[in-house]
């Protein structure tokens, strides 16, 4: 009973994932490619529920959707999105991103299939894994790779501070420069 | 008797049914008279009357006149909006809104749902009405609406950090992530003590959903008098007043809800003596709440409108800063603390 439901109730999520992804790359309008990336990402999330995942489920949601998403949106409105369709976004990489997209497909699948073939998967609450154990594995286990991947999101954090701070000091330079050739001229 | 009926079974789907008819009631209604609320304490705190006329006994009817005409209004859609993304956009802020309420613990056993991740489900839900509003913003085809909407995503960004980091200090100090755990967490003087880990997570809590919701002293993205309304500028009608007022009403309950939920207690008496224990959960829970929403009104004619550098100033320098070190003190008591200092 209880697995009928989750499988139907996959295939109506992988449905609703599967349209809003082809919308992203099909969409004429930024915006509407962003919010069709929200609607996927929801999608996923769903799926995680339905795998008792909840953890993964819900940092999905917040990064995803209510940081990254945003974040994107906010960009993207910031510069050039006007309403309705504009440009072509297709280009000449349109093949060579299919072949490539393909190829991350294959991979992901023949992983997934040759290592949880047979394997049954939880479908009850109680067998699910609690935030408790997430927490447990990350800081036990796998504590390496979760201080290895802080660290790069560190190191990512200052280069992006970096970047930004340098070109506001070049421009203050350059200015007070302009600004002493301006005041020599004047003397002279 | 219908067959139907003589088998009834009360199954974990009907409860399931009845709780949601019930968060899907008790939110309007809670909308509703929080907006009288709003009239009549910040009337008040302003040396004013507010609503006297609707309904007869101090204008208690005002609310429901005014959503009444919003129902009458006509729904405009501006010729050159993007019209799906504007008619979809409220739908966008106000789902989540209802999806908080129902992890919010009002007695032990009144919830919807205990979570296992219930506090990190909310603090995931409460950021989603943003992209809403930049949906609004962005298919109004307004420059008032647009900077609204960007004023508002700039402001969501900044403030989500310290919300999360100091409901991470709750979690800390709490043990669990569980709502009703929190709350069991809580001895007298609940998540105050430590001696002042938990007053300034509170603190830090309150500022950080003050302008998650837009509300004044944080409200740039919708001050009226200067960009209309943000995000809202070209709403009308139904879509208004779900997507603006209803929303921020409903999203200002559900996070006093949540600030009683984390800080003040719950559903616990205030102190656990012999007479205040006897009075149900429901009660201290809802005078609680009372007090949260009174808090959140009280701030709202009190301050002066920040300005916008300011208000990123305030996140960036103050705020995240101070809940990344309140983190870090909160560790060592947890780790360090002996015992006898915990009760």
């Amino acid at each position: 009973m209880e697995a009928a439901w989750q499988e139907g109730l996959f295939f109506v999520f992988a449905t609703v994932i599967t349209v809003s992804a082809i919308g992203v790359v099909t969409a004429r309008n930024v915006i509407h490619a962003a919010l069709f990336l929200v609607a996927t990402l929801i999608g996923a999330a769903c799926i995680y529920i339905l795998m008792f995942a909840e953890f993964v489920a819900w940092a999905q949601v917040l990064v995803y959707v209510g940081a990254i998403v945003v974040l994107m949106l906010f960009g993207l409105m910031l510069t050039r999105a006007p309403i309705g369709k504009y440009g072509e976004y297709d280009n000449d990489q349109k093949g060579l991103a299919a072949i490539v997209a393909a190829a991350v497909f294959g991979v992901t699948a023949w992983v997934l299939i040759d290592s949880f073939e047979g394997v049954e998967l939880p479908t009850d609450r109680v067998a699910a894994t609690t935030s408790k154990d997430v927490g447990e594995a990350i800081f036990s286990s796998y504590v390496l790779p979760f201080e290895l991947v802080s660290v790069l999101l560190l190191a990512a954090l200052v280069g992006a501070v970096v970047i930004a701070r340098r070109d506001e000091r070049v421009t203050s330079r350059t200015i007070d420069a302009a600004r002493r050739e301006k005041a020599r001229e004047e003397d002279v | 008797m219908p067959e139907f009926i003589q088998n009834f079974e009360l199954t974990a789907w009907w409860i399931l049914a009845i709780k949601l008819i019930v968060v899907l009631t008790v939110v309007p209604v809670g909308a509703l008279a929080g907006g009288y609320a709003l009239h009549k304490v910040m009337a008040h705190l302003q040396h004013r009357l507010g609503p006297m006329y609707a309904g007869g006994f101090h204008g208690w009817a005002q609310t429901l006149a005014d959503g009444i005409k919003f129902v009458l209004k006509e729904d405009i859609i501006p010729e050159k909006a993007d019209k799906p993304v504007f008619k979809y956009a409220p739908a966008i802020i106000f789902i989540p809104i209802l999806l908080l309420y129902l992890v919010i613990p009002v007695d032990r056993r009144l919830i919807v749902q205990d979570l296992d991740v219930g506090l990190f489900y909310l603090l995931a839900v409460s950021s989603i009405p943003a992209i809403g509003i930049l949906m609004a913003g962005w298919s109004s085809a307004n420059k008032y609406a647009l900077i609204g909407a960007l004023r508002s995503a700039a402001q969501l960004i900044a403030y989500e950090l310290p919300i999360v980091l100091s409901a991470a200090t709750v979690a800390m100090l709490a043990g669990t992530l569980s709502v009703v755990g929190i709350v069991e967490a809580q001895d007298w003087p609940f998540l105050f003590w430590p001696p002042g880990i938990g007053l300034i997570a509170f603190i830090i809590f309150f500022a950080g959903s003050v302008a998650e919701m837009n509300l004044p002293p944080f409200d740039m993205p919708v001050a009226e008098s200067e960009i209309i309304t943000g995000a809202f500028t070209e709403y009308s009608g139904m879509r208004f007043i779900f997507g603006y007022f209803f929303a921020e009403t409903a999203h200002m309950i559900a996070f006093s809800g949540l600030a009683v939920t984390f800080f003040l207690g719950g559903y616990r008496p205030i102190v656990p003596w012999e007479p205040l224990t006897v009075i149900p959960g429901i009660v201290w829970f809802m005078l609680k709440l009372f007090v949260m929403v009174f808090l959140y009104l009280w701030v709202r004619p009190t301050f002066p409108r920040l300005r916008e550098d300011q208000l990123q100033k305030f996140a960036w320098k103050g705020l995240i800063p101070g809940s990344l070190g309140l983190i870090l003190v909160a560790g060592a008591w947890i780790l360090y603390a002996p015992e006898w200092l915990w009760h």
